[in-house]
């Protein structure tokens, strides 16, 4: 053990000499940490609207008034040929248009029904899907107060939906986002810092040095591991903090749990880190097989989309994506504040993860070839 | 145990290449024990195999009294290697790399303490003593990783082209350090690639092509082959091989 | 000049015959815009909801229905009691829940009106939204469907006005037409930068670039003869993945062929003269790799428009958006592909890309003369 001391001891000493890490692994995590979490986001909200209004009566402009008011939408101008409507549309300078044809207001009048029409851009189809809805919404509205009191002798019946958005209520995606873009840079640069600092060694020929040596597989491996596990704690420890201070996330759950969890979730990313540096040739194939790897676990691990969404298939391939699991484990304790009991399958399944990763990085590890 | 080293039919294969090709010699304890050869001639090849970092294809060695093939763990704790590549780490000091080393065999802290003083002493490293490696000059670091691998006092030591691009004044000065741990009873195995480096040797193998073609005193080869120094040994035995 | 080719010609042969990088260049990118051409979409589907309907009258049971039948629920649970919503939304088996209250549909006959509760699970704040959002679309067109099957009848009708709605460009709603543009941009903008500053790296490692700057090639004729047989590559590769796009995903190629030829190698371009940029930085291949995967990877996934939509960040993000390529050049394959525009609506954005290249180029090559000087 003592052993594996004096390596730890080697290995943070080189981490902290070079002036570049130190920066890296303190202060883009939480830099990146913070910026993107108030960015990721599926809020559909400033949504910009073009008018075509081929009417142009009290009524007509009585209804893109209330457009503009709704919140939901800006009126980015108000034209009269569908032309330049559609050129604004294609040239992404609006999201939707609102066309209302001639005697509109006549033919809701005389004839008890008007038209208008909406029409998205659906190249993002979901968006598009809400921003119909909320237009839908307030054309029904604006039908509905505007329609002449003497004609409706009832109202006709309503549904009231009531909307509560537990765990969230204020639906601050923030908090959901905070300790998920954390876990996942910590993850990236762990497994990045591990694979290439092992082929590095190999590359420059100090490791062959170590090899001559007595020194058990174990004990080598231990003392790569130890010391980027203990700073994914502190980065963890210090993204955390900040999360808290700046956006107020909620601390619901035990955070022993979290700094538990961290401390089997990061042993998982840096068997892989070992793993792929044990089959790399050089500091470049390293670095290419783990990004190839991560860039797949990082858009797979449902915080940026809906893991449900996903084909069958992909949920499968899934099981074997340690970020997924951090994800989920993160938005369940600190947000829904469950307990040991709500998450120990997640939390086994990453110590079984980790264990299976470091036995074949030790497996596959050789001190002679 | 009667020899060092001892080695019987030694093979090493790699694909169709046969890199060492069904060696056999020993080396006897306290020998200089030099191992010439171009480049590529097996050399590093049969070097890597007795240090245990290199799996043996065929044929037995024994290091220290121990199998090679089959206990090369045991074998790395009697043994100190120094790697053509330079194997200290740049970005520690000149003491850390030290503490390091001392640290991996086992030495106790007060022991790394005392080593470190009398070897900074002996080389002349003190006021360097806490600069980043990276910082000496080729020569020194030369000397610092010999004396590194001399630190958990190994009985045999490996060296694989210890000098290559060091200035000839620092050469002459590394084989001092290599007189002296002979005369402490140390075992040493060298390769080189310089000829004038083979004079220095009790005796001197000659590799070509994997094979040992020329193996003796320094003084005999020279009479056998009838040459006026090494270099000239060495330029019939190639031309003869090839 | 003859030197100049002579010496790109050796650097193509360089990268072709080394097999590894050939694969890296190509499989690795065919493989990812496969699998998040599939994987990536926020479109809900059979997402799992719990229903506690204490009434289980005609008007809830058709509710109920009306939402499953739409394809994006699936109902995982039904409750009996409002003690059993905390335990299924803990263990994340739910995504909404559906509260009707005793006697849904009597009081909704007989006082026209009555409430139901949905109730999302905002640990997912996107995911809920959405949710909530199509529910919520549901059950507003089973009020006009229930009021009309009970009420048309006896009443004169009421004035309406109806919006007519239409999904332009991709009136089949289909999820790839937004992911994939993304995805291509995202992935050849980081295998090119990636490959290029790591490249370079290394030589300044190796010490091989001394030679180079040693020879009587002019900076800026290193920097372009190293760049042009990756940017053949790149382009290459561009072209691979705009025809995986079409023929896998079923993109449209709505614009013209040679613009969007033309867009992709400048964009490829930009992404080859970052990664020059970074490497006369960086020392190291671990710096290189650091700024150019950890720095340029995160921020070009989040802040792009790739995932989310631009225009909802902050100013202040949106602005920072504005620094990455990539920003730039997914509304230009939107453009081209799916809308069929032309250059008239797309030269700012290429003006952009051409700015970045221009300003990308001239302070490596400053860097570099500062290097040697």
């Amino acid at each position: 053990m003592r052993t594996v001391l004096y390596l730890v001891q080697k290995e943070f000493l080189q981490i902290f000499r070079n002036k570049f890490m130190l920066p890296m692994l303190l202060v883009m995590p939480v830099v990146q940490t913070i910026l993107l979490s108030y960015a990721a986001n599926y809020e559909v909200k400033n949504l910009s609207l073009g008018v075509v209004d081929h009417d142009l009566s009290p009524m007509s402009r009585q209804l893109v008034a209330t457009f503009g008011a709704s919140g939901y939408f800006t009126v980015y101008n108000t034209v009269f040929s569908s032309k330049i409507a559609d050129a604004d549309l294609a040239r992404d300078r609006t999201d939707l248009i609102l066309e209302i044809p001639p005697h509109f207001e006549r033919d809701y009048i005389r004839e008890g029904a008007g038209k208008v029409a909406i029409t998205a851009n659906a190249i993002n189809a979901v968006k598009a899907g809400l921003a119909i809805g909320y237009a839908n919404n307030i054309v029904r509205a604006y039908s509905l107060s505007h329609a002449s009191p003497v004609a409706v002798n009832r109202p006709p019946a309503a549904i009231q939906v009531e909307y509560s958005n537990w765990y969230n209520p204020l639906l601050d995606y923030k908090t959901f986002m905070v300790p998920g873009i954390l876990g996942e840079i910590i993850a990236l640069i762990i497994c990045f810092l591990t694979a290439l600092n092992i082929v590095r060694e190999r590359e420059v020929g100090t490791i062959e040095q170590l090899n001559v040596t007595p020194i058990h597989k174990w004990q080598f491996i231990l003392g790569k591991l130890l010391p980027f596990w203990m700073i994914s704690l502190v980065m963890m420890t210090v993204g955390l903090t900040v999360g808290w201070l700046v956006f107020r996330i909620p601390m619901l759950g035990n955070l022993w749990l979290v700094f538990a969890y961290t401390l089997v979730f990061a042993p998982c990313m840096l068997g892989i880190g070992f793993l792929i540096s044990n089959f790399a040739e050089s500091q470049q194939q390293a670095m290419f097989t783990a990004w190839f790897f991560l860039l797949i676990f990082i858009l797979m691990c449902g915080l940026f989309t809906p893991v449900d969404s996903m084909p069958e298939w992909a949920q499968w391939l899934n099981t074997i994506n340690p970020v997924k699991y951090f994800v989920e484990f993160m938005r369940l304790v600190l947000l829904k504040g469950a307990t040991f009991a709500d998450i120990q399958q997640n939390f086994f399944t990453v110590l079984g993860y980790a264990a299976v990763v470091n036995g074949l990085a030790v497996w596959t590890y050789r001190k002679r070839v | 145990m009667d020899h060092a080293i001892q080695i019987e039919q030694l093979t090493k294969t790699f694909g169709n290449f046969t890199a060492v090709n069904a060696i056999s010699f020993e080396v006897a304890p306290g020998e200089i024990f030099g191992f010439l050869g171009a480049n590529g001639a097996g050399k590093t090849t049969a070097l890597k195999m007795l240090t245990g970092l290199l799996k043996p294809s065929g044929g037995q060695a024994w290091v220290a009294g121990i199998d090679v093939q089959r206990k090369p763990e045991q074998v790395k704790r009697r043994i100190g290697y120094m790697s053509q590549k330079f194997s200290l780490y740049e970005d520690l000091t000149v003491r850390e790399n030290i503490r390091l080393y001392g640290g991996i065999y086992g030495l106790k802290r007060t022991d790394i303490k005392a080593k470190t003083a009398v070897l900074l002493e002996k080389l002349q490293l003190e006021p360097y003593a806490d600069q980043l490696v990276a910082g000496l000059p080729l020569g020194w670091r030369q000397k610092l990783a010999f004396s590194v691998a001399l630190l958990h006092e190994p009985r045999i030591v490996f060296l694989d082209e210890p000098t290559s691009g060091v200035d000839p004044l620092t050469r002459r000065q590394f084989w001092d350090l290599i007189y002296e741990a002979a005369h402490n009873g140390v075992t040493l195995m060298v390769t080189t690639h310089y000829m004038d480096e083979a004079e220095y040797c009790n005796r001197v193998s000659i590799m070509v092509d994997g094979k040992i073609e020329a193996l003796d005193t320094p003084r005999n080869m020279k009479k056998t082959f009838a040459a006026e120094d090494m270099d000239e040994v060495f330029r019939k035995l190639a031309r003869s091989g090839s | 000049m003859n030197r100049f080719f002579a010496f790109v010609l050796k650097e193509f042969r360089h990268i072709y015959r080394d097999r590894r990088t050939m694969l890296i260049l190509f499989g690795m990118p065919v493989v990812q815009v496969l699998l998040f051409g599939f994987v990536l979409t926020n479109e809900v589907k059979d997402a799992n909801i719990a229903v506690l309907d204490p009434s289980k009258d005609p008007a809830s049971i058709r509710l109920t229905n009306k939402l499953v039948s739409s394809g994006y629920f699936r109902v995982a649970a039904n409750l009996q009691s409002p003690e059993q919503l905390e335990p299924a939304f803990r263990n994340g088996s739910i995504k909404l829940a559906l509260v009707f209250p005793p006697d849904f549909g009597h009081t909704l006959d007989h006082e026209g009106t009555a409430k139901i509760q949905l109730i999302g699970d905002a640990s997912d704040p996107n995911t809920a939204t959405t949710l909530i959002n199509y529910a919520n679309a549901i059950i507003l067109n089973f009020q006009q469907e229930y009021a009309q099957s009970s009420l048309g009848a006896q009443q004169a009708p009421q004035p309406m006005i109806l919006a007519e709605s239409r999904m332009r460009y991709n009136p089949e709603e289909k999820a790839v037409f937004n992911f994939v543009p993304g995805v291509m941009t995202l992935i050849l903008m980081l295998v090119s930068a990636m490959m290029t500053s790591i490249t370079l790296a290394r030589e300044k490692e190796m010490g091989t670039m001394e030679v180079l700057l040693v020879s009587p090639l002019k900076p800026l004729q290193i920097v372009l003869g190293k760049t042009a047989p990756y940017l053949a590559l790149s382009f290459l590769n561009a072209v691979l993945v705009v025809l995986i796009g079409m023929l896998v995903f079923g993109m449209p190629m709505r614009g013209s062929f040679l613009l969007l030829g033309f867009e992709c190698f400048l964009y490829m371009f930009v992404a080859l003269s970052l990664g020059i940029l970074i490497s006369t930085r960086a020392q190291t291949q671990m710096a290189a790799l650091f700024v150019s995967a950890l720095s340029l990877m995160m921020p070009t996934i989040v802040l792009s428009g790739f995932i989310f939509p631009r225009e909802s960040m902050p100013v202040f993000l949106q602005a920072v958006g504005t620094a990455f390529p990539a920003t730039w050049f997914i509304p230009i394959v939107k453009g081209v592909m799916i809308k069929g525009v032309g250059l008239s609506y797309l030269w700012k954005e290429t003006l952009v890309l051409v700015g970045m290249a221009v300003v990308f180029i001239g302070v490596s090559v400053r860097n570099f003369k500062s290097r040697l000087e």
